[in-house]
């Protein structure tokens, strides 16, 4: 027992270099061995998939007829950037994406912010705000589709008629404000996860700089300014970061509450619906080409985020 | 005159410390009141269910649930239950059996340029689903794999693997060298070192990991929409038979919805601390 609780002993990081004696590249290759297996999975299961829509991309092809397949260079990139309806998909899977991640992560800390400190009943509390995040997706957007947003016997206009009685104003709430319902729904679910991890950004300050800041006669404001908020920077970041990374690719939601319908086709939504429903495979797959680059502009950003994140976590250890 | 002074501010910070532990309470309640709404309704007769404003003080009755479950007529969801248990237990099996050997790559026995190596593995996670979703299609059905759990459950592994082999990792890294080193000496193998050395001493993050796996097998819904029909549909799938349900089954759907994400509450609220760790690939402890 007390090998695995003793502090871990310094790595060997000592790799073969050019001057290496022969027998080192075979162990080399050695050590590389036991990750070959998930790098050869992932590569045939993710890449070569990938590859393959990127071919299909350059094709006009619809699954109809399939005798009818041609290459047409870029030909469906411009139908999807120039087809009013494909565009505006773009436009409102930006609009989701950072209202859903600006919104939620502002709520998530104010709320880390809550939990940070110590009152009766935290642990119970913080069970309550979680259980949003691990609702199934589908079953969420089932519940505020239906148990929340119905204009007939939703919990809201159902609450609107205890407080405002029979003349209460009734809304029907995807119909009227689409995009909003899909949000606020997203909003619900991902606040928790904004919660979760900016809560361990705030518990990981050090609590010593902070009762030192007091002494110096620096107020409550004063050290959320210049103390908490640069230390939770990073985990900002990658919350904002992971937040849009999973949103960019909703589908469970925009699929179940409009069925993309009102104006709330997402990109994701419109792949599916291309190939699914109107069996256009080249057009879809320009679309999901599109999606790509969209994440890999987030994603360039977000290794950097989190490689900075592994520097600090390495030059402490 | 100066205790005064002291204790005046002090008052009022408890005061203040009292009314921010209530915002807190109030804000957890509001969050849970639409799951708590749902899981009412679930125990409500449908007549019951469907009423504005919403009855409280509605009889209760387990009749959602025998619907759900097929006593009412309908197609019962058990395949649907099972295909998940099926994809989302087999796939994070295999998940483990190939992230364990990659992480203790990339942990114990650095490679050259290992952050690189993790950094790919990060990087198929941003791959979205959308990007490879019509060539697995095409593949699953002219190889006869359309409708079949099992290609769930390699498409699921490849969901999973990155996220599991950047937690792992992150466990593996704390797992002291020295033992390692001792037991190649005394010539153990590597499938030797890593059940019996490696896999014990990181068997909580090992479940951390499995477990968050599980989730996000149990949660997808893009793939098993698109690749899975009559046999092998999943129980997300299943739910999405009652997005156009009217309001005579609001019981039913309640009691459904709860049904489906109960292994998920379960393994959720079970590991809250890892949840976090894993979600955001281990970035932040």
């Amino acid at each position: 027992m007390t090998a695995t609780t003793a502090p871990a002993a310094p790595r060997a990081v000592s790799p073969p270099g050019p001057t290496a004696p022969p027998g080192s590249r075979l162990r080399a290759w050695a050590t590389r061995a036991p990750l070959l297996p998930a790098l050869i999975f992932m590569i045939v299961v993710t890449q070569l998939p990938f590859v393959a829509t990127v071919v299909i991309s350059f094709f006009n092809w619809n699954a109809l007829y399939p005798k009818a397949r041609h290459f047409t260079g870029f030909a469906n990139y411009s139908d999807v950037l120039t087809d009013p309806d494909l565009r505006k998909s773009v436009l409102t899977t930006v609009l989701l994406t950072v209202a859903v991640v600006l919104v939620s992560l502002v709520l998530g800390l104010v709320l880390a912010l809550l939990l940070d400190r110590r009152f009766k009943g935290r642990g119970f509390v913080r069970t309550l705000l979680i259980a949003p995040f691990l609702l199934v997706p589908v079953a969420a957007a089932l519940l505020w589709k239906h148990v929340l947003y119905n204009p007939e016997y939703g919990l809201f206009n159902g609450l609107l008629h205890w407080v405002g009685g029979g003349g209460a104003p009734q809304p029907d709430w995807v119909s009227n404000t689409p995009l909003l319902a899909v949000e606020a729904a997203l909003i619900w679910q991902w606040t928790p996860f904004m919660m979760l991890i900016l809560l361990a950004g705030l518990q990981s300050r050090s609590p010593e700089l902070i009762e030192a800041a007091r002494i110096d006669g620096a107020g409550s404001w004063q050290i959320f300014r210049h103390l908490t908020l640069p230390h939770l920077r990073r985990y900002l970041e990658l919350g904002a970061l992971l937040g849009s990374i999973y949103i960019v690719q909703n589908f469970d939601a925009v699929f179940t509450i409009t069925s993309g319908g009102l104006g709330t086709a997402n990109l994701p939504y419109t792949v599916y619906q291309a190939f699914y429903q109107a069996h256009e495979n080249g057009l879809a797959s320009a679309a999901g080409v599109l999606v790509v680059i969209g994440t890999i502009i987030i994603a360039t950003f977000a290794l950097r985020v989190v490689s900075s994140l592994f520097s600090e976590e390495a030059s402490r250890a | 005159m100066k205790s005064a002074d002291t204790a005046a501010p002090r008052g009022a910070a408890r005061t203040g410390g009292a009314l921010l532990g209530l915002t807190a309470w109030l804000a957890g309640i509001l969050f849970f009141l639409p799951i708590a709404w749902m899981a009412l309704t679930s125990f409500h007769a449908e007549t019951d269910a469907a009423t504005n404003p919403p009855s409280l003080a509605a009889s209760l009755t387990l009749d959602g649930y025998r619907d759900f479950f097929g006593a009412g007529g309908g197609a019962s969801p058990w395949p649907a239950l099972a295909n998940s248990a099926v994809a989302s237990v087999v796939s994070t099996l295999c998940v483990l059996v190939l992230a364990l050997p990659a992480a203790y790559a990339l942990s114990i026995r650095p490679v050259k340029k290992w952050t690189d190596v993790l950094f790919f593995f990060l990087s198929t996670k941003m791959l979205p689903v959308v990007a490879g979703l019509l060539p697995v299609y095409l593949f699953a059905k002219n190889t006869g794999m359309l409708d079949n759990i099992w290609m769930l459950v390699i498409l699921y592994t490849s969901m999973n693997l990155p996220i599991a082999v950047w937690m792992m990792q992150s466990f593996l890294a704390e797992v002291p060298v020295a033992v390692i080193e001792a037991a190649r000496v005394d010539g153990a193998r590597l499938p030797v070192i890593l059940t019996r050395i490696v896999a014990p001493i990181s068997a909580p993050g090992i479940a951390a990991t499995a477990l968050i796996c599980f989730i996000f097998s149990w949660n997808e819904l893009l793939f098993a929409r698109v690749l899975t029909g009559v046999v092998a549909e999943t129980a997300p799938v299943f739910l999405t038979g009652f997005i156009t349900s009217q309001g005579l089954f609001l019981a039913k759907v309640c009691a459904a919805s709860l049904v489906v994400s109960l292994p998920v509450l379960a393994a959720g609220f079970a590991a809250q601390d890892k949840l976090v760790q894993g979600l955001s690939l281990g970035a932040v402890k």
